[in-house]
């Protein structure tokens, strides 16, 4: 068990090209962290310099109280699950586990017993004698799982460990982690670019762009209360409508903003409403439906009741307090 | 793969042709004299010619002569194998930690391969001949007089050296593919586990590689024992005293220069034999270990 603090960390490939640069993320002892941004924004480097297995060029890192920057990866007392899995193709599940024990010296019948613990607690006891390729994908999954939680390490890292899997056992694996993460306490840093698995699983969720920090902080408050244009339009499902201001200047104290956010499912039907679309495509989702539209050349998304009525044009109100308000050049939150 | 009906039935039998008659010109033909021949013997002058039965292959297993030529080939075969498998593994395992420029070391690594077997037997016999080759030169200088005319022991070390030489390029460019094959993350996974480089290498690393490596071993035995032999031509020509005379040079030593086509044929017989076997008990026996 172990706080990650993350000091000013930044990454510089030679040739200059610039990943990471300026993070601060302190990481509370047991805490479930969640990088989150799209592909490229240097959230799998961040992991990677963490765990020892990119250079960190500029700033610290400390496990617990201690500077890994010059550690080795084995000595940070961390462990990784991988997008791929990394599971040895030439051990048996079983000897897969034991490894990282086996390595350290561990006396033979501890290694055993943290086996068993392990296999106990994530169902693979059957598998033990397998290899990797007789398993499944999801079993494959657990046995990643089950190395890391055997050495009962300082952290957990996950490098998208659940997008190989199909979308339905990423489902159930996505519980799986979080309940299983809650159970042993450990502290765990978890990368992804899916916004809706970092939401469900985070404690807290740090949203990178271009290897920046866009924002810290719980599932609720990045929702609610989203620090950038960027944000606003990462988290959430359907993303945020973000209209151009000069489109509604009607709308009232929304003169000093550039952007106008609001959540599709803030949107209603209303004969008197503000804004007034033309509707182009509707999309059914079974409990609502996905209203897309525009209003002078802005596109607008609103989720509606199954039920609504639907014509060419609509005319939506939205709930008090729901406008999210963001600077026209910076894109910056403005409260 | 796509289907094509030949209805003119002649047509598919000429498109195979050229390759059936290489085969039956090159291979299944000398293949089945040689088969023929082993069981007869011919006069010194090539007039009469006797069947003999098995009494050619009796004679080999009573030649002290062939015997020494069976454990010399042993030992060129092995030490040819390990030395080019061994050195191209090294050289692979550098060049796939190497960051930049692997594609300049690799093409350099590859060109002895497209030198002609004899043209690199030549290449050795200059560099070690005793009266001016720059090698024993230095030698001298720490003592040691190089002579592969005279010794045994150095005129196999030369023979092996040029031999396994060339097949290192061979054997680097699959090595290179096949570390190439194995996911980074593995390692690094193994890195996490505690393991250090050292140990990654042989408890990852090289066992993934089993299959190439089999594969190589397989393709270098039966290259030291049939492919060197224009090295050994150029060379030693199977000197001194019988010292580098492997089974193939002797099978062409006593046919064509001996003119004893009846103990050459048996002894190539027997070759063919050693390699069918060799072959078979390799992917038999070793393949079953290197499944994973």
């Amino acid at each position: 068990m172990a706080s990650i603090t993350l000091e000013n960390v930044g990454k510089v490939y030679t040739g200059g090209t610039r990943a990471v640069g300026g993070v601060n993320i302190d990481i509370a002892d047991g805490e479930f962290i969640v990088l989150v941004g799209p592909s490229g924004c240097g959230k799998s480097t961040l992991l990677r310099m963490v765990a020892g297995l990119e250079s960190i060029s500029e700033g610290e890192v400390k496990i617990g109280n201690r500077v890994v920057n010059n550690i080795e990866p084995a000595d940070r007392d961390i462990a990784m699950v991988f997008q791929n899995y990394a599971l040895y193709p030439h051990m048996s599940v079983r000897q897969n586990l034991a490894y990282g024990l086996k390595n350290r010296n561990t006396p033979k019948p501890e290694i055993e017993k943290r086996v068993a613990e392990a296999a106990e607690i994530l169902q693979i006891g059957p598998y033990l004698d397998r290899k990797p390729r007789a398993l499944s994908g999801g079993q494959r999954q657990r046995v990643a799982m089950g190395r890391a939680i055997v050495r009962e390490p300082a952290a957990f890292l996950f490098d998208e460990p659940l997008s190989n899997l199909d979308a339905k056992l990423r489902v159930t694996m996505r519980l799986e982690i979080k309940e299983l993460q809650k159970r042993l306490g450990t502290t765990s840093l978890y990368v992804t670019h899916d916004q809706l698995e970092a939401m469900t699983l985070a404690d807290r969720l740090v949203v990178l762009s271009a290897g920046q920090i866009e924002q810290i902080g719980t599932p609720l408050e990045v929702y609610r209360k989203p620090a950038s244009t960027f944000v606003a339009g990462f988290i959430g499902s359907p993303a945020m409508n973000l209209i151009d201001a000069k489109a509604v200047p009607h709308l009232p104290g929304t003169a000093h903003a550039g952007t106008i956010g609001i959540r599709p499912e803030d949107l209603s039907v209303a004969a008197d409403g503000p804004i007034e679309i033309s509707v182009t495509a509707v999309e059914e989702l079974g409990a609502q439906r996905l209203v897309h539209g525009h209003t002078q050349g802005e596109r607008v998304t609103v989720a509606l009741p199954s039920d609504s009525e639907l014509s060419d044009n609509l005319r939506l109100a939205y709930r008090p307090g729901a406008l999210h308000l963001f600077h026209r050049e910076t894109g910056k939150r403005i409260d | 793969m796509k289907r094509t009906a030949f209805t003119n039935q002649l047509l598919p039998w000429l498109l195979l042709a050229p390759q059936l008659i290489i085969t039956f010109v090159f291979f299944l033909w000398p293949a089945a004299q040689a088969i023929r021949q082993s069981f007869l013997r011919e006069d010194a002058f090539g007039i009469s010619t006797q069947f003999v039965g098995l009494a050619n292959f009796k004679a080999l297993t009573g030649s002290a002569q062939y015997l020494n030529s069976l454990q010399v080939t042993a030992i060129f075969a092995i030490c040819v194998t390990v030395l080019s498998m061994g050195v191209a593994l090294l050289m692979a395992v550098a060049v796939d930690r190497m960051i930049r420029s692997t594609s300049i070391y690799t093409t350099l690594l590859v060109w002895p391969y497209a030198v002609a077997p004899a043209v690199a037997g030549i290449l050795w016999w200059f560099i070690f001949n005793p009266t001016i080759g720059i090698l024993p030169y230095l030698l001298e200088m720490v003592g040691y007089d190089w002579n592969h005319m005279t010794s045994k022991s150095d005129a196999m070390i030369l023979v092996v050296i040029a031999s396994a030489w060339k097949q290192i390029s061979y054997n680097f460019l699959f090595f290179v593919a096949g570390l190439q094959s194995i996911p980074a993350s593995l390692r690094e996974a193994a890195a996490i586990d505690g393991a250090g480089p050292v140990r990654r290498f042989f408890d990852i690393t090289f066992p993934l590689l089993s299959p190439t490596t089999f594969f190589l071993l397989v393709v270098n035995i039966v290259y030291a024992m049939f492919d060197t032999f224009s090295v050994i031509d150029a060379t030693t020509e199977g000197g001194p005293a019988q010292a580098t005379n492997i089974l193939v040079y002797k099978v062409y030593f006593d046919g064509f220069v001996g003119q004893n086509m009846g103990s050459s044929a048996a002894q190539s017989v027997v070759l063919m034999l050693i390699v069918i076997v060799l072959t078979v008990v390799q992917f038999r026996y070793v393949e079953k270990k290197v499944a994973y």
